[in-house]
């Protein structure tokens, strides 16, 4: 299968806008600030009437939570506006199909969800590395990550050498990584959203936070080389 | 430098090892971590990542522009439906 077939395929059952309300055990993370819940509800129904102001209102309430989510799978600050932009759009055009199942802010993270999947298939090729990461004969064998070194990381990790070791992942790993790790996803959400397997999932899950490490840990390494050259 | 690979139960473990994370299983009971430092050494690092990564990304605004772009994007599409 192509890098490209593949991540088709993996991606596919993101963007049907029925995953948006079926997914199971939701997982608030958008909250709503100071907004009570009867003012949310207020602000829902007004924007079902076609209220403008009363979505400026719902916008103003949700735009960081949603900001932030794109940001955080996509991994840049262009594309995380854009995707805002988008999953506002859509937001707008499908809040009567909101049916209160859930919580408005679960759904409007799932819808995002979906909207970012989707930018990211239609990127296509950026997660060819999902074929590299099914490739058993690839550089991720167990032997090569787990022998880089008998030290364990500090208990400290530096944020910004975190950070380059995330963005330094192949896409589909860090797409596995942020779901699983950071938005607080379990496998099996994310094998519905991604449409593969929960061995899948829990297998590139590992093979990302192994990667991570060697990647820190090499960091660290060069830091207590520069160190002694230094003394 | 010791080597995990040079180790079979190392191995052994290390093929469980991401399915034992995704079951929720009490992996620091499995026998094998009992005598290993050095897997756990690795799990402890794993933990530590995970925990890190979950405050790695701060909650921020969009820029205040984005607001005027969705503006004129729901008001195209709306004259479009109006069409």
């Amino acid at each position: 299968m192509s890098s490209y077939s593949y991540s088709t395929h993996l991606l596919r059952g993101a963007l049907s806008s029925s995953s948006i309300e079926s997914a199971s055990a939701p997982i608030v993370r958008i909250g709503s600030g100071l907004v009570s819940d009867s003012d949310q509800a207020e602000i829902l129904a007004r924007v079902r009437n076609g209220d403008h102001h009363a979505f400026a209102q719902l916008y103003s309430i949700h735009k960081k939570h949603v900001y932030s989510l794109c940001f955080r799978i996509a991994g840049s600050v262009e594309e995380a506006e854009d995707l805002t932009q988008e999953a506002f759009l859509q937001i707008h055009r499908k809040i009567h199909t909101f049916r209160a199942e859930s919580a408005l802010s679960t759904w409007i993270h799932r819808l995002t969800v979906n909207v970012v999947l989707m930018h990211l298939r239609k990127k296509g090729l950026q997660l060819n590395s999902l074929d590299e990461m099914m490739d058993p004969a690839s550089d991720h064998r167990t032997g090569r990550i787990f022998g880089a070194r008998d030290l364990a990381l500090s208990g400290a990790i530096d944020r910004l050498t975190l950070q380059r070791a995330i963005d330094d992942l192949p896409a589909g790993y860090r797409l596995i990584f942020v779901l699983h790790d950071v938005e607080g996803f379990d496998h099996n959400e994310i094998a519905g959203l991604l449409d593969c397997s929960v061995g899948n999932s829990k297998s590139q899950l590992h093979k990302a936070r192994l990667k991570l490490r060697r990647f820190l840990l090499n960091h660290s390494q060069r830091e207590d080389q520069d160190e002694a050259i230094r003394q | 430098m010791k080597q995990f690979a040079n180790n079979p139960r190392c191995e052994e473990f290390h093929s469980q090892l991401a399915d034992i994370i995704g079951s929720g299983e009490m992996i620091a009971n499995h026998p094998h971590l009992q005598s290993c430092e050095l897997c756990r050494a690795l799990l402890a690092d794993l933990n530590v990542i995970a925990q890190a990564a979950r405050q790695l990304f701060p909650v921020q605004d969009p820029p205040i522009a984005l607001w005027g772009n969705i503006e004129s994007a729901i008001a195209r599409q709306d004259a479009l439906d109006r069409r």
